[in-house]
């Protein structure tokens, strides 16, 4: 039989309890769901009452209402379309183009030994250099039309998606290939099944950075010199002092981040929904 | 067919691993190796599988593998090695995705293994969704699946709880019972050891080289019984008087890497 715990004494009994206090509170951190937005909205009035109050030269910080209209007034005179559809090409074919070659690259270096060695040093070497550095250099080989901006973004995204791409592709757990060559997988097989879908998570991380920094090197792109799109639209309202103009060609860049955000966003829950 | 360890030896670089094992795993027979921690049962079994070459010496085979065996060697992993963007069923249909199978005869493999197993009714979940003991079911039914000869098995209890380990043990039991599939059995438990195997071969410590090899005096559906689990106890006994001197000093034992 066992062993009792000895019976309580009667003084114990008798002794006043008090609670143990507790001291686990703090450190989870919850974002609400709605905070944010409301905070956004609070700025933004505070932003527009200021502006109406004149406590804040228009010129140099337009209201909210005042790039609303601008906005409203460049979708409908067709200007925004142009512009964005402009930059739209531009990040697109770019990105395709840079996304298309780093992966291939990627791949290369994270499976093979002698693509590895030489890929590395080569990447680690270009690889810190701004990319819109190169644009005059990309003018003077390519012409002055749209090939040396389409390169410029290519090249930034290249060498971003190269080294997610090869991360990831190392990041794949080992024990699975071996898994996989303990049942006489083959090879391509081990990469379509397995390499692929491991380092996806790693992949698509990647298109996050690559999607910001196309869309840094196309408005620096167009800054430089371009006729049509956001940036070339947001430089010349600059110089012309039209700051609504500018202020409008922001918020839509903003808004096109944003967009591109939530696409990957989408693309994540779809394809890596086993997480 | 038999599987023979060919005098092996093993170095990772300057460290000796493995110092000229020798042991043959007949057809159907289930063979323990235990040994001391690090002592290189894991890189045995690896060259035994074909998936680390050996230093020197080779693993072998003899004879023809099973009618129908797709992967004669199959493993069964520690960690499950499980995919985990697919799902059970999709685990177990894996290997054979890239043999000469049909989609019919595939899926009626895949089927066999699941019941086998007791999964048919998880076939659809992901494997982040199932405890421990059901992932490693898992494994076992993608190595089923494949029709294996042999069972390479690398510690395949030690990363689930003592109770699941307990039901999984009696499975490892009822699907070893029949003879037809043998196994090699690698573990630092010594209780599974002689529940299990039918010979037992015990390594030195690093460089492991086989320093004794027990053979189990009574036949495994025997074992359950209750006059043979003294018997059993002694035996285990047995293996740990010729272990423990060995497990100290590998405890002890400061890593130079
Ligand atoms: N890839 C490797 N490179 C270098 N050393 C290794 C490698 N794999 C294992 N070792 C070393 O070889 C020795 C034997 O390792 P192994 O994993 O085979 O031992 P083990 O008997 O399975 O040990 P455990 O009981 O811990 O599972 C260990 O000292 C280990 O550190
Ligand atoms: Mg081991």
């Amino acid at each position: 039989m066992l062993d009792r715990a000895p019976q309580r004494a009667k003084d114990d009994v008798s002794a006043e309890t008090r609670p143990v206090a507790f001291r686990g509170a703090g450190f989870v951190p919850g974002a609400s769901r709605f905070g944010g937005w409301i905070a956004l909205a609070v700025v933004i009035a505070l932003w527009q009452l200021a502006g109406t109050a004149r406590l804040v030269n228009p010129l140099f910080l337009p209201t909210p209402l005042a790039i609303c209209r601008a906005i409203y007034q460049l979708a409908m005179s067709g200007a925004l379309w142009q512009h964005l559809g402009y930059s739209l090409m531009r990040i697109g074919i770019g990105w395709l183009l840079g996304t298309a070659f780093g992966i291939a690259v990627g791949f290369a270096i994270g499976l093979s030994t002698l693509a590895r060695s030489v890929g590395i040093t080569f990447i680690s070497a270009l690889f810190p250099i701004p990319k819109i550095a190169l644009l005059p250099l990309l003018i003077l080989w390519l012409g002055i039309g749209e090939e040396p901006k389409i390169a410029t973004i290519a090249l930034g995204v290249f060498f971003s998606t190269a080294i997610s791409v090869y991360s990831g592709v190392d990041a794949v757990p080992r024990n699975l290939i071996r898994m996989a060559q303990s049942f006489n997988v083959p090879f391509a097989a081990i990469v379509r099944r397995v390499i692929w879908p491991g380092a996806l998570p790693s992949i698509l991380a990647g298109f996050r950075i690559t999607a910001s920094v196309a869309l840094l090197l196309v408005v620096s792109a167009e800054m430089i010199g371009a006729e049509y799109g956001i940036g070339a639209f947001v430089l010349q309202a600059g110089n012309l002092m039209q700051t609504d103009q500018l202020l409008a060609g922001v918020v839509i860049l903003s808004l096109f981040g944003l967009a591109i955000g939530k696409l990957i966003g989408l693309l994540e829950t779809r394809l890596l929904h086993w997480r | 067919m038999d599987l023979i360890a060919d005098h092996i030896s093993h170095c990772f670089g300057a460290l000796e691993v493995l110092d000229d094992v020798s042991f043959t795993v007949r057809a159907g027979e289930v063979v323990a190796i235990v040994g001391p921690s690090g002592c290189g049962k894991s890189t045995l079994l690896s060259i035994l599988g074909g998936l680390l070459q050996s230093s020197a010496g080779q693993a072998e085979l003899r004879g023809a593998p099973p009618a129908g065996s797709l992967n004669p060697l199959t493993f069964v992993f520690q960690d499950f090695a499980l995919l985990p963007w697919s799902t059970v069923e999709a685990n177990v249909e894996f290997p054979l995705l890239h043999t000469p199978l049909s989609a019919a005869e595939c899926r009626a493999q895949v089927d066999d293994a699941l019941r086998r197993t007791g999964l048919t009714d998880f076939r659809a979940t992901y494997p982040k969704q199932l405890s421990g003991g059901m992932r490693q079911r898992v494994g076992i039914a993608r190595a089923l699946a494949v029709r294996p000869a042999i069972l390479l098995m690398d510690e395949p209890l030690s990363a689930l709880d003592s109770q699941t380990r307990e039901l999984l043990m009696e499975d490892f039991i009822r699907l070893l019972a029949d003879g037809a599939m043998g196994a090699v059995y690698v573990t630092h438990n010594l209780e599974e050891a002689v529940r299990l195997a039918d010979r037992i071969v015990v390594l030195s410590r690093r460089p492991g080289r086989v320093r004794e090899v027990v053979t189990m005096p009574m036949t495994r559906s025997e074992r359950g019984s209750a006059e043979w689990r003294g018997k059993l106890l002694a035996v285990q006994n047995d293996l740990w008087s010729l272990i423990r001197n060995e497990a100290i000093d590998a405890e002890r034992e400061v890593q130079d890497a």
